[in-house]
């Protein structure tokens, strides 16, 4: 084990020594949902790989498995000097309050929540109103009038994707029926196609035609359910037509890759600026997808209707409710 | 074969030793498979656990929470009851915990909010054990069944809580607000300052020395009252129990607010000592572990301890390990807990025979 020792202690001596190789040291801690889920993590992901294959500069990435982990990562990787660090969700609020405070010299970018200090920028996208826009192109591809969404875990953050959905749909057919489904109630509902497929099914068995799934990787159990029963399904946060062609009716996209992507291009070129950054639909922060994938099923009609509710929402016209503005969805 | 014959520190040192050492030869394998070198792996591993303070902080503030949720097992085991729920009675345990510092936190010093707590988390803890418990003892329905099922309930309990109810307003993420501080346990590095021992920060706090306190409360329970008696005997032979005049239905209520008790204490460090509010998923799976923890620790308090240690070793050493090589994700330190739980639990009497057959031919010899 003396072996042992030595290595890591060379190990840490050469990490400690690389220290000031490069003045930006970037790094990433995902959360628990981990790096490949198809959806939300895996969004900054790709904004990662982007930013390397750019600058050349690679990314420290860090997978906690538990709260106490997510702390001790972002403490971890403070300590070795790596900023910006990118923190991605909601759930690591409260951990990067505590590290921040302790390295005021860092900067921090906390995805999806607002941390109010002077070493951090808050990037916050307005779900509801991405959401409004593919609600609004389900209820029009819908035979049935019915349309249906299948949540995650039932916390704030998804009641705010429902409820822009919900809108969206009645916007366009007003009589329209909702069904919603939340997956369960621990981070795994996050990350179970199983209980996808099966609530997707049950919807489908009660009419429902299109399903908006706001649910990580347990959406991919949506997708394959729709596409066995020959309806229709909507992906979120990458853009996820290509999973099962023809079905994919869009994606609500969330540009989390373009977030991270900026912070670190920013800190290169020395523009990083802490603060409260909100992007939506007018700053390109959450949008529809269409693309060769989902081009046949979205007519001409349509994606001039949709584009016209787009403009309207940029402009103020139409108004989407923010769920979280006071935690109801009274439409 | 004469198990008298066999030396005690074969059977509780030696073989689990060896135990643990072939599933670290395994380990080795899958971490050569990735094309990693395996000792420098293992140094990562060991060198994060224990090689500095904060480290050693760590490994025993996972340990803490093992602890809590191993002794919970073993004293529902030593009754011949199989309690799956820790997780769920963890969680609860963790709201009673939560809701007295919320109530008092601004009017009460520490001194009387840490007993109140106490109380709390095992109260709330033990009260979610108790249906399970009850329809165990008299109606008959399997604990194994409802202990799973209310893991589940549990969790979706804490969600509509926290989502509905103790929520901060305006805030995105599920938490209730943060606890004044005289609401937090002290942690181990602010304890000992006083005493001239300077450590360096880390979550480990004071419910660690309640976690020992409890070690004790068992054994002494256990093996020197004449209620941990009718407990052994009814895990040994519950008819006998009945015929030796046992009561076995009170007993194995008695036997689950205990259990469900200890379990609930998880939200002792969880809440009181590291989060400092109430939150989604604190228990991240210390109930399921607790029950491989007990296993490896033959239900003994002193062996709950170690194995604790170890996992907590295995948890925080894990961590580090995924850190310093990326190419050895999460998953794969996963895969190595596994296969210590694989050889010391469900492959425990392997070698046993062979290795005791050798001592009793020594001692014969």
């Amino acid at each position: 084990m003396k072996g042992a020792f030595l290595v890591t202690a060379t190990a840490l001596a050469i990490s400690v020594s690389s220290a000031h190789a490069a003045d930006v040291k970037p790094a990433v801690v995902y959360d628990q949902a981990g790096k490949f889920d198809k959806s939300f993590n895996e969004g900054v992901y790709n904004g990662i790989v982007k930013f390397t294959k750019d600058s050349g500069i690679q990314v420290r990435e860090f997978e906690p498995k538990n709260e106490a982990q997510t702390e001790q990562g972002l403490r971890r990787l403070a300590k070795r000097g790596h900023s910006p660090i990118v923190a991605v969700g909601f759930s690591m609020a409260s951990a990067l309050e505590r590290v921040a405070k302790d390295f005021p010299d860092l900067q921090f970018t906390i995805i999806d929540m607002v941390v109010d200090l002077p070493n951090v920028q808050s990037i916050v996208f307005k779900e509801h109103e991405g959401s409004f826009l593919v609600g609004a192109l389900a209820a029009m591809k819908s035979e049935t009038a019915k349309v249906g969404f299948v949540g995650g875990m039932d916390i704030p953050l998804i009641r705010r994707f429902s409820c822009g959905y919900e809108q969206g749909a009645k916007y366009v057919t007003s009589d329209a029926t909702v069904f919603e489904n939340m997956t369960g109630s621990t981070p795994s509902a996050f990350n179970d196609p199983t209980k996808g497929a099966e609530l997707a099914k049950s919807q489908f068995s009660q009419g429902v035609d299109v399903i908006f799934a706001a649910a990580g990787g347990t959406g991919i159990g949506v997708y394959q359910a729709a596409k066995d029963e020959g309806k229709f399904a909507i992906g979120v946060d990458s853009n996820q037509n290509h999973l099962q062609p023809g079905t994919m009716l869009t994606s609500m996209v969330k540009r989390v890759d373009l977030a991270a992507y900026n912070t670190y291009d920013q800190a290169v070129k020395g523009t990083w600026a802490p603060g409260l950054t909100v992007l939506g639909l007018a700053e390109g922060g959450v949008d529809w997808a269409l693309d060769d994938n989902n081009a046949s099923l979205v007519d001409v009609d349509m994606k001039a209707k949709i584009e016209a509710i787009r403009a309207d929402i940029v402009s103020g016209k139409v108004s989407v409710h923010d769920y979280m503005s006071d935690n109801a969805c009274n439409i | 074969m004469n198990q008298a014959k066999v030396p005690v520190w074969v059977s509780i040192a030696l073989i689990p030793f060896i135990n643990v050492m072939l599933a670290f030869f395994v380990s080795a394998l899958v971490i050569l498979a990735l094309g990693e070198d395996p000792i420098e792996a293992a140094g990562y591993l060991i060198y994060g656990a224990f090689g500095y303070e904060e480290g050693i902080g760590y490994t025993l503030y996972y340990a803490t929470n093992l602890i809590f949720t191993g002794l919970a097992v073993s004293v529902a085991f030593k009754a011949g009851l199989f309690n799956i729920g820790g997780e769920g009675q963890a969680y609860i345990g963790g709201l009673g915990v939560g809701l007295v510092c919320l109530w008092f936190d601004s009017s009460l010093p520490l001194m009387v909010i840490a007993p109140l707590a106490i109380i709390g988390g095992a109260l709330f803890g033990a009260a979610w054990a108790y249906i399970p418990a009850y329809l165990q003892a008299r109606r008959g329905s399997h604990v194994v069944i409802t202990t799973i099922m209310f893991n589940f309930i549990a969790s979706s309990l804490m969600v509509y809580l926290l989502v509905n109810w103790l929520k901060q307003d305006g805030r995105m993420s599920p938490n209730s607000r943060t606890f004044e501080e005289s609401a937090w346990l002290p942690y181990m590095h602010e304890l000992l300052a006083p005493f001239g021992i300077e450590l360096s920060e880390s979550p480990l706090n004071a419910s660690f020395l309640w976690a020992l306190i409890c070690c004790v409360f068992v054994w002494g329970l256990i093996w020197h009252t004449r209620w941990g008696y009718q407990l052994r005997t009814l895990g040994t032979n519950a008819t006998a129990a009945v015929y030796a005049g046992i009561d076995n239905s009170k007993v194995t209520i008695w036997v689950m607010l205990i259990s469900g008790g200890l379990a609930g204490f998880v939200g002792l460090n969880e809440i009181m000592g590291v989060n400092h509010s109430l939150l989604l998923n604190f228990t991240a799976g210390y109930g399921f572990a607790g029950i491989a923890v007990s296993l490896m620790g033959r239900n003994h308090p002193v062996g709950i301890i170690v194995a604790a240690i170890l996992f907590g070793a295995l948890y925080q050493g894990g961590s580090e390990l995924a850190f310093e090589i990326p190419t050895i994700t999460p998953e794969i330190v996963v895969v190595i807990q596994g296969l210590v739980i694989l050889f010391s639990g469900a492959l425990e009497n392997m070698l046993k025979d062979r290795i005791e057959g050798f001592f009793i031919r020594k001692s014969v010899a």
